[in-house]
């Protein structure tokens, strides 16, 4: 009898946990369309986790010719050169994705993301990038605001045992719910390049020292003209000259950026397979509460370290006046 | 690895691209068409064949260089003894059974193999534990909250419990019925060969223009609980250990009159109160708590289904199950239990299957990919023996100061844990009135999960299992399992002291019997209890009380609890078991430095090395100094 009663009251206590998509979310999300450009490890795994959960359709763009590094991370492209001779990394993805749930349109789009206008991603309900520039993420996510219809905006980075997630869901108005009630909320997203010009001084206290180590790789690669990730410690000397220079225009203590930290962004042109797993499938259940409008969506930043094992989400924006 | 279903496929993926080389993996299962949307690594052609080797196969695609060994057999078979189990360095449970998962770990102890699990914590997520013997608590340390998540060929093929019907008929037969049209749905495949089929079940559900409402009512039931049925036992393989279930369908049950049909139910309808739609009602039945017969049930069913397209046809395309809806929990009710009847389950009434229907978490599919993605960073630092940064990481549902996943150090061992530890443990039972086989059933098997008993008063024998026995032996134990305990060949009293083994488990407990003459027959309905003994839903001790963000209380459920307070930035986290320390996780995460970053920067440089033979190699850096390196999940 006790045993009765006690579930009773574990389904009221914890109903914010019993949570059920349900048709209706189901419905959403089965008419969404996803545009992922770049296809390292993190965003295979991501786009595995979205084919599966049965989205509407998901368009992938990455134009590179698959190589021994690419195949490495990537679980969907069989190991035989003669599959994967003469077609594109987005080709090859497509056509195993498809295969995942025949339910769900799978499409490639050829180009640099960053040379599409604005009516391009009219047809995205959400758009993820994966080790994009800086100036691709800026431009991308500034698109996707001068829009109508609201575009969920997200940019992934892996390194190393490291990785960062953004999220900009502009104004975005979702039903929390407090015990029994839906309360109506709503969250004010910064872009990205708001969130990023935020002053050092005045983060959240105790900020993941990722976030500063990632705007200083950022800006090193951006300045040098890199492809994300195609640096390494051989370029460690001048990174710590910009670390210098960035830390003290913010009047920040360089300490705060580690060497250490710094070494093994610099060097992990390969994603860890085990991050890739997790930030793909937390990237995942963040787009499916954007889609869905279900569950309360993360503000603005993620970050993960697996040598502390911690996954930490930092909101950095503007504090309003 | 143990398990090649949802954590099983994500695992054995992640394993592979990390630079595992030797995996070994077994699962019991064959693939149902109802995995391929969340198991990636099945297809449709696959259906009916082994989990274990089609994982294997799928994975050798794209990693042919490695060495996978699957089985396709149950964890439990004797093959699987702990000389087996020590062939590897550690093991990975992608498991969802209790049984199963206890089972495992006492082999693992037994072994001295370091065990990755993962489980529900019932309230603050899932989470991923390292056990390492002697070091960490086992799996079975601490109390296990009520397994919430339900594999899903369980749920479409295999119930074997009145819960799994009940997520049959909300889940997937409601949702199917009654919810949106385009969702996706385990109902809509049925047999194995292709598509052609799941076109044809599209119409089945679906009820044309002015088809009578009586009618498609009667089709729906014969589909799902007589063809469906049917298709199912087609696959004899599925019922070779199982009870095979029985089709029913509308012309066998016999027609229920139906009280004032055109009487008040009809006005209250009229009215427009949606609530007081009821098939209950207009049948005449009324207490909530009654059992009701498989011929109401299936009247019960039938009429909910028409009341539904008849009084609620605007709803119908955007329901979604709802305990407070009345008419939806006695269309549940009365599907879950046509299905266990179906099954050879008992039987439930409205009431319990109200409760049971509003407390069911879906296993979300990310949270795999998640899960497995840390098992295998915990498996890598046990192959570096890198002990001081083993962690349990709580993947939180409702993140608690910024944290989503909270990484703490594993727990000790639990003193009084009957399986890592050798407490004793103490049963009061009447040693006059029960007979062996009630403590055999209701203790041995049910409360020590043990596979194999044997139990021995002192020197002697009293009860026996295994293959080898003699056919007297057999005799033998058989009359003892119905003789009382005072009348063994070697009487069982008060003070007496039983041994009780298994010897594939190699778990060995003793048990001192105190007896007791009246037990209540509703607190104590075994008739005997058990102490020392860690039961599901301990009691919190030593006087912490735990409180969350939402203020929500908890009720024992979950292993630690986080503390929040204003002031602190820090989080803790309290064990909840007796005797349990509190850390500050920010100390112990952070103080610990982990060279882990160095481990993955020795797997690029390996893997570049090999970059040109199309082998990848991992961990081989000489640091784990064990010529061992298989992996067993
Ligand atoms: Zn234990």
């Amino acid at each position: 009898m006790n045993g009765e009663e006690l579930t009773e009251q574990e389904t009221a206590l914890y109903d914010r946990q019993i949570r059920v998509w349900g048709a209706d979310a189901q419905r959403r999300l089965s008419k969404s369309h996803i545009l992922v450009s770049g296809l390292k490890g993190t965003a295979i795994e991501f786009c595995k986790n979205i084919v599966l959960a049965g989205v509407g359709s998901v368009t992938l763009n990455d134009d590179r010719i698959v190589t021994e590094e690419i195949l490495s991370a990537n679980f969907l492209i069989p190991h035989d050169e003669s599959v994967y001779s003469g077609k594109s990394l987005a080709e090859l993805c497509c056509d195993s994705l498809k295969d995942f749930n025949p339910m769900v349109r799978v499409s490639v789009e050829k180009g640099e993301l960053s040379n599409f206008d604005v009516d391009f991603f009219d047809k995205f309900d959400v758009v993820v990038l994966s080790s994009s520039t800086l100036s691709t993420k800026i431009s991308v996510n500034e698109k996707c605001r001068k829009l109508l219809k609201r575009i969920a905006f997200y940019a992934v980075d892996c390194r190393d045992s490291c990785a960062e997630i953004f999220v900009d869901l502009q104004n975005y108005i979702y039903s929390k719910k407090q015990g029994d009630e839906a309360v109506e909320c709503l969250l004010e997203y910064p872009s990205f390049e708001e969130a990023i010009s935020v002053p050092w001084r005045s983060l959240p206290r105790r900020v993941s020292k990722l976030y500063l180590a990632m705007r200083v790789i950022e800006k090193f690669e951006e300045l040098e003209s890199r492809i994300p990730g195609e640096s390494s410690d051989s370029d460690l000397p001048k990174v710590q000259k910009l670390r210098k220079q960035l830390s003290e225009a913010q009047s920040l203590d360089e300490s705060q950026i580690p060497d250490s930290l710094l070494e093994r962004l610099l060097e992990g042109r390969i994603e860890f397979p085990p991050v890739s797993a997790i930030i793909g499938g937390i990237l995942g259940q963040e787009v499916i509460k954007a889609l869905s409008g279900k569950g309360d969506p993360l503000k603005n930043f993620f970050f993960f370290d697996a040598t502390d094992g911690k996954g930490i989400i930092e909101d950095i924006s503007k504090q309003k006046p | 690895m143990v398990g090649a279903g949802g954590i099983g496929c994500e695992l054995l993926k992640t394993l592979a691209l990390s630079g595992f080389k030797d995996i070994h993996i077994i699962d019991m299962d064959t693939i149902e068409v109802s995995n391929l949307n969340r198991q990636f690594l099945f297809r449709q052609s696959h259906v009916g064949q082994s989990k274990a080797k089609v994982a294997r196969d799928a994975v050798l695609k794209f990693r042919p260089h490695i060495s996978i060994t699957p089985y396709h057999a149950n964890v439990k078979d004797p093959d699987f003894n702990v000389d087996f189990f020590k062939q590897f360095n550690v093991v990975l449970n992608g498991l969802d059974n209790l049984d199963a998962r206890r089972h495992v770990n006492r082999l693992c102890l037994a072994a001295g193999v370091p065990l990755v699990e993962s489980g529900t914590t019932g309230f603050l997520g899932q989470v991923v534990t390292v056990h390492v013997k002697g070091k960490s608590e086992c799996y079975e340390c601490q109390p296990k909250p009520a397994p919430k998540t339900y594999p899903v060929c369980t749920i479409t093929s295999t119930p074997s419990k009145f819960v799994h019907c009940i997520v049959w008929a909300k889940d997937l037969l409601f949702a199917k019925l009654f919810g949106a049209k385009n969702q996706e749905n385990d109902l809509n495949v049925r047999s194995s060969d292709a598509s052609s089929s799941s076109q044809q079940t599209e119409d089945v559900f679906e009820r044309k223009n002015n088809e009578d409402i009586e009618l498609y009512g009667k089709k729906i039931f014969d589909h799902v609980f007589g063809y469906n049925i049917e298709l199912a036992l087609s696959n004899e393989d599925t019922w070779k250990n199982r009870h095979k279930p029985r089709p029913i369908y509308s012309k066998d049950i016999s027609p229920i009159e139906l009280p004032h049909q055109n009487g008040n139910q009809a006005k209250i309808s009229v009215g427009g109160d949606i609530s007081s739609v009821s098939a209950m009602a207009s049948m005449g039945l009324k207490n909530p708590q009654d059992l009701w017969s498989l011929n109401e049930n299936s009247a019960v069913f039938l009429e909910a289904l028409k009341l539904f397209f008849s009084k609620r046809e605007k709803e119908i395309g955007n329901l979604s199950f709802d305990k407070d809806d009345q008419l939806a929990v006695e269309f549940v009710t009365a599907a879950a239990n046509i299905r266990a009847s179906s099954f050879g389950i008992p039987l439930h009434s409205l009431f319990e299957s109200k409760g049971i229907a509003g407390n069911i978490i879906h296993a979300v599919a990310t949270t795999n990919a998640i899960i497995a993605g840390l098992i295998v960073i915990e498996a890598i630092k046990i192959l570096q023996s890198d002990t001081k940064n083993y962690r349990m990481t709580y993947c939180l549902e409702h993140p608690s100061r910024k944290m989503l996943l909270m990484p703490v150090e594993p727990f000790e061992p639990n003193k009084s844990c009957y399986v890592c530890s050798e407490t004793p443990l103490t049963l009061e039972i009447n040693a006059h009135r029960s007979k062996l086989r009630d403590l055999v059933d209701k203790i041995v098997k049910a409360k020590l999960g043990m596979n194999l008993p044997l139990i021995m008063h002192g020197s002697a024998l009293l009860y026996e299992v295994g293959d080898d026995l003699e056919e007297d032996e057999v005799a033998n134990y058989a009359a003892n399992l119905e003789k009382v305990l005072s009348e063994l060949p070697s009487p069982v009293m008060g003070g007496t002291i039983l041994t009780v083994e298994d010897l594939q488990q190699e778990l060995k407990c003793s048990i001192n019997i105190k007896h007791r003459e009246e037990f209540d027959e509703e607190k104590e309905p075994d008739g005997m209890i058990l102490s020392g003994w860690t039961p599901a839903l301990a009691a919190e001790k030593n006087g912490s009380t735990s409180t969350t963000e939402n203020g929500a209380s908890t009720s024992g459920v979950s292993q630690a609890t986080s503390l929040m307070t204003e002031e602190d930035d820090d989080l803790q986290i309290i064990p909840t078991q007796p005797g349990g320390k509190k850390r500050k996780i920010s100390d112990l995460s952070s103080a610990a430095t982990s060279d882990f970053s160095s481990v993955a920067k020795d797997t690029k440089i390996q893997r570049k090395d090999v970059d040109g033979n199309n082998d990848v190699v991992m961990l081989d850096d000489g640091s784990l100094g064990n010529s061992k390196k298989k992996i067993e999940t």
